[in-house]
């Protein structure tokens, strides 16, 4: 459901003139919702950055997310993300 | 990728019957300066609270839409974690509030030099909102105008 809810926050942001970028637990729903950009993790419901206190594997998802924020579009942007240091792609 | 199948019984039949919104992708705002120069804030469904200080969040027919404001310089081990569904893994994010409010990493990232200014308020939801007709028409609007008054030109969104 959250995946959802960052979503719909994000439509309304973007409205208002705030670039947004969203983190997907959930493809799908994400799809469905359509932020303008988004990073689809490969963790479970709870942990969205990875493991908790692994603040290396934080920062790489961070900078995965942010650095959609500098893409020049079209939206949706949603992009798979990927730990090994490779760029997170389309799909 | 978090799937279904993680979460109970009772929460795999709420998803099965649910029905998602759907969106056409139609707002688009580019950033309207590099990221080494933007101030970037954070917005959570974690439903993080300041105990004391904030109302905590209700569990209320359709998800309690409203949203607690988290500063910049709060020490996050103080904060309360809040989200009124049970639907995820609480264990990350009450050892580690980094885990769905990232501020250490993005005051880090301030530091050298990634990201222009960390905004001074950030701001968590519960995001177990059902129902997300107000959020959407009333508190996610007071959340932009906050964020704008205050600057923001980037928002990372971080559900649980």
């Amino acid at each position: 459901m959250c995946t959802q809810s960052v979503g719909l926050i994000a439509g309304v942001l973007e409205q208002h003139g705030i670039s947004t970028v969203c983190v997907a637990l959930v493809r799908s729903i994400a799809e469905s919702v359509s932020p303008p950009r988004a990073l689809a993790v490969p963790f479970r419901f709870g942990a969205p950055l990875g493991e908790a206190n692994d603040a290396e594997g934080q920062m790489g998802v961070m900078r995965s997310a942010l650095a959609l924020l500098q893409e020049s579009g079209p939206p949706p942007i949603l992009r798979d993300y990927r730990s090994s240091g490779e760029p997170p792609r389309s799909r | 990728m978090a799937e279904f199948a993680e979460l109970s019984l009772r929460h795999r039949l709420e998803m099965a019957v649910y029905r998602w919104r759907r969106v056409k992708p139609s707002v688009w705002f580019p950033l309207a300066v590099p990221l080494r120069d933007a101030k970037v804030a954070l917005v959570t469904t974690a439903g993080l609270f300041r105990p004391g200080v904030d109302r905590p969040f209700q569990n209320v027919r359709g998800g309690d839409y409203s949203f607690r404001i988290i500063p910049d310089d709060a020490e996050l081990h103080t904060l309360a974690v809040g989200q009124t569904s049970d639907a995820f893994d609480r264990q990350p994010v009450e050892s580690d509030r980094n885990s769905a409010l990232p501020l250490d990493r993005l005051h880090q990232l301030v530091a050298i030099g990634e990201i222009g200014a960390s905004a001074p308020r950030h701001l968590s939801f519960n995001g177990s909102i059902t129902a997300p007709g107000r959020l959407i028409r009333d508190s996610a609007p007071d959340a932009a105008r906050l964020l704008r008054d205050d600057g923001v030109q980037g928002a990372l969104l971080v559900p649980v």
